[in-house]
């Protein structure tokens, strides 16, 4: 065990913890977040997704004594349920999901793309989402969503 | 706490059970949705419905939110009904301790079962006049003269003369039963319901605030994981516990009979203990080899079961000018939901609390107390919204897991499966071999169809009295429902195609009542369940995907045969006039070119297109739906490239035309997914797809063909199921595509890019 000091959603937080554990663990278990779930556990799905140092990162697979100092942010570090962020809003306007639970892969994974190349072509954009589920299929909003707050930022 | 103490605490009507309801309630306790008795009286609108004196309405439905919309949903119809703003309704989902027992949320009943003529519908029509009635006598006005409007009752010629339902109500008791007279508003005077409500869940899950039974945190709180049987069928030898000790935070391992898992402070100590316990397990019997599996199926002890038997099939098809026959195979598929699942349960003092996103709140209640030795009444389970399970995923073995794990520790304990443990372990939809015959006439019309099926089955869903229908349950030491063979009884009675077995086409005459969709009245099916290793249940459509990808092709097998087009040739055989309809309308939505298939003068090389169409009355009678799929083919890469959808479906009235459409694109694309890709796989000992790279789920990253939907509206008809239509008909709909742009026919799923570059390459070198 050791102290790590983590920065999420703008915060500092010092935990004492196996610096070999996932930071997804610690995330929703120490941190109580809601945004990135397990699904996989192996980096395959998308749903622990977080932003860190500007990238989407599967937080599942990540131990958190890797992380250091970098800023890291959730899906509920982006806005909040009164001022959503223009992608979560895209969302809610799209009426893009079923149950939900892919949102920080689906979300988080489009926006670090876009924030880097706001004229990511189709293609690129499916290449950065190839290994995103949504076992729902609630594609083709998700699409609609995400092709919106594209053309916003653009 | 307890209901009473609840209603009491949201400062809502407090319901009095009189001693004459219980006796009632005992009586209709086998009655209704098939549950048992509970302390919650369905008869009573209390049991549904609580208004507190500040005009909000709070409601207790016994059907969950599992994605699928039926927060929104059900609470448009009790703002409908009850005449309230949308935004003063609060649900309460399948919390044992305070809503009526519907059983499970499942089969796309949950629109049936509370929109149509009972229930929640029933309920709050029936407060509504209840109100109306209490306001008739605080104004002074006969009811007639009375409007309800807003959560509010006012006199109609003087709209200032008005009382709010929080003022009439607080203080008071409104015990009324259900009445089954109380007026339901007419579809065409609905505000609320009909209308493309935002989801109440949409901001919460964007914004990452939503609470999933994943991030129940209950104070003390351990974590627990399982350690699984390494192979099918292997029994516990010995534990060596010692293998653990010195690993950070563990609390304890939990063995009881073949069942195994492992107790620690933090999640991650947790898995990492699971993942070191030394554990040694008996050699089980080496599984059929996968290879020959279908095959194996035909050989095994059946329970036979006839849906339809016209007894002269033999005969018609001895005298048909021509007989066609194909064999359709189908694999297990998993439901493969994303969430791992995970359950805390908190069992303590011979009480005990689950968190559990379960479709079956009270009989995962029942199936606890079994597990734990005690009453169900001890018992609660909490509804918490898990993954989308579309059937049944490892959300009630998993409640079970976490309620043997806290009751061997005296504390709340969470589990979370691994990955690997979710797609080992889950029951899976139902793999199929289905042998079809038909006989034509000179005319080419079809004369005769026989149908004869063979599907595995091990546990399902567990039921109240079955938790040995999932992996914990036996592994604690429960048996799954018995199988038994059985030879076929003539089929007596009505008809019903609830596994959709009989193709629409045959006229379904049980008792000289014809009860199915279509025309052929010379018709045998015939139904072999067979026992299975691994644990089946209900998948997203279950059997009725299966049986529909098999119906459909094999109808455009014969179209094909006799050179017909096959929308005109599925309307000549149908005799149901809302199954046309939908046909039409999705042949007419993607301007369908009436021409037999396959398309001609295809190229045998580079990218070939076609289109294909197939449709069901899902269930026999709960929903309508037909699709044009259009697809591009590579035929180097044996890649499919579906892109364009078109859907009609008619399911009645409608509650929220964009949940349905978010339904119905979804089913869409997840029958694309299981029509191209998924398939459950398994060696000599143990099932080997469990992970996202060796169960093939198509990825979010994917060019998504357009979706367009045709919704039909027929006036005057009951409300029925919308989330199973789309999905039972895609694979029959691309299987089409695929002979129309080749003129090869699959009659296996999935449409992997080998089995599609075998079959192209079986065309010869012509």
């Amino acid at each position: 065990m050791s102290a790590i000091t983590l920065h999420v959603n703008g915060r500092a937080h010092t935990i004492d913890v196996d610096p070999t554990t996932p930071l997804l663990y610690v995330l929703s278990d120490d941190l109580s977040l809601r945004g990135p779930k397990f699904g996989c556990g192996l980096g395959q799905c998308g749903s622990c997704t977080a932003i860190v140092r500007g990238r989407a990162v599967r937080t599942c697979v990540t131990p958190v004594g890797t992380v250091g100092d970098a800023e890291i942010v959730t899906l509920e570090g982006l806005g909040t349920p009164e001022r959503p962020h223009p992608i979560q809003r895209a969302f809610i306007d799209e009426q893009a999901a079923q149950c939900g639970f892919c949102l920080s892969g689906v979300i988080l994974t489009a926006k670090a793309l876009l924030d880097q190349n706001p004229r990511a072509s189709d293609a690129e954009l499916q290449q950065a989402t190839s290994s995103v589920l949504c076992r729902c299929f609630t594609h083709a909003r998700m699409w609609k969503a995400i092709k919106r707050y594209a053309a916003e930022k653009a | 706490m307890k209901r009473r103490d609840f209603l009491k605490a949201s400062g809502a009507l407090v319901v009095s059970f009189s001693a004459a309801s219980i006796a009632e309630r005992i009586g209709l306790a086998q009655g209704q949705f098939g549950t048992r008795a509970s302390h919650i009286d369905p008869s009573q609108v209390d049991s549904w419905i609580a208004i507190a004196a500040d005009g909000s309405v709070t409601v207790f439905t016994g059907k969950a939110e599992l994605g699928q919309g039926m927060l929104t949903a059900q609470a448009q119809l009790v703002a409908e009904e009850l005449a309230v703003p949308l935004e003063r309704v609060k649900m309460t989902m399948c919390d044992t301790e305070v809503c009526p027992d519907q059983g499970t949320t499942s089969g796309s009943q949950s629109t049936p079962t509370n929109f149509n003529e009972g229930n929640l519908a029933l309920a709050a029509a029936t407060a509504r006049e209840a109100l109306v009635k209490l306001a008739s006598v605080r104004l002074g006005t006969p009811v007639d003269q009375l409007a309800a409007a807003d959560g509010a009752i006012s006199v109609r010629i003087d709209r200032s003369r008005r009382v709010t339902y929080g003022e009439l109500v607080a203080g008071r008791k409104l015990s009324v039963q259900l009445d089954r007279t109380a007026k339901r508003k007419a579809e065409r005077d609905w505000t609320v319901m009909g209308k493309p409500v935002k989801r109440l869940d949409m901001t919460a899950m964007a914004t990452g605030t939503f609470e999933f039974v994943h991030n129940v945190h209950v104070p003390g709180m351990l974590h627990g994981a399982v350690v699984r049987p390494p192979a099918v069928g292997a029994t516990l030898e010995q534990v060596d516990e010692s293998s653990v000790r010195g690993v950070p935070g563990v609390v304890k391992v939990v063995v009881r009979k073949n069942f195994v898992g492992v107790v620690a402070e933090k999640p991650w100590q947790a898995m990492q203990a699971a993942a070191k316990l030394k554990a040694t397990w008996t050699a089980a019997p080496p599984l059929p080899p996968q290879r020959d599996y279908y095959d194996y199926l035909r050989k095994q002890p059946s329970r036979d079961a006839f849906v339809v038997n016209s007894g002269d099939v033999d005969e018609t098809l001895a005298k048909a000018a021509t007989v066609i026959k194909a064999t359709y195979l189908h694999p297990y598929q998993m439901h493969g939901s994303i969430a791992s699942s995970c359950a805390v349960a908190d069992v303590q003092n011979g009480k005990a609390t689950v968190w559990s996103a379960t479709q079956s709140a009270y009989p995962t209640r029942n199936g606890v107390a079994t597990l734990l030795g005690l009453q169900p009444d001890a018992v609660r389970v909490v509804f918490t919204r898990g993954a989308g399970c579309y059937g049944l995923n490892g959300a009630d073995t998993v409640s079970f897991d976490a309620a043997l794990l806290s009751q061997a520790v005296g504390k709340p304990v969470r589990v979370q499966l691994s990955r690997k443990d979710e797609m080992a372990w889950e029951n899976y939809g139902y793999a199929y071999v289905v042998d079809q015959r038909a006989g034509v006439d000179a005319n080419g019309t079809i004369v005769g169809w026989d149908y004869e099926a063979w599907f595995p089955t091990r546990g399902g869903r567990p039921g109240y009295d079955r938790p040995g229908n999932v992996i914990t349950g036996v592994l604690a030491g429960f048996e799954p429902q018995p199988f038994r063979p059985a030879q076929a009884a003539e089929p007596t009675g009505e008809f019903r195609n609830g596994s959709n077995a009989a193709p629409s086409y045959v006229s379904g005459r049980v008792a000289r009542r014809a009860g199915g969709a279509g025309t052929i009245a010379s018709e045998r099916v015939l139904t072999h369940t067979v026992a299975s290793p691994f644990f089946t249940g209900p998948l997203r459509s279950p059997s009725r995907l299966q049986n529909t990808f098999a119906h459909e092709c094999f109808l455009d097998e014969i179209a094909a045969r006799v050179k017909v087009d096959p929308v005109a040739y599925r309307l000549r055989h149908l005799s149901d006039a809302r199954l046309k309809a939908v046909v039409s309308a999705a042949a007419k939505g993607a301007a369908w070119e009436a021409r037999p298939s396959p398309r001609p003068n295809a190229s045998r090389d580079g990218v070939a297109t076609g289109r294909g169409i197939s449709c069901v009355l899902y269930e026999g009678d709960n929903g309508y739906v037909a699709m044009v799929a259009e697809i591009a083919i590579d035929q180097t890469t044996g890649r499919i490239m579906p892109k364009r959808f078109v859907v009609a479906q008619d399911c009645g009235p409608i509650t929220n035309p964009d949940g349905m459409r978010n339904q119905l694109e979804g089913g869409a694309l997840q029958g694309l997914s299981r029509a191209l890709g998924e398939e459950v796989t398994w060696d000599d000992r143990a099932i080997t797809s469990v992970d996202w790279r060796t169960y093939h789920s198509l990825p979010f990253g994917i060019e998504t063909p357009a979706i367009e939907s045709v919704l039909v509206d027929t006036p005057d008809v009951e409300a029925s199921g919308a989330g199973e239509t789309a999905i039972t008909i895609v694979a029959a709909a691309i299987g089409n595509a695929i002979f129309d742009a080749t003129g090869v026919r699959i009659r296996e799923v999935p449409f992997t890019p080998e089995r599609v570059k075998r079959a192209l390459a079986s065309r010869g070198t012509a």
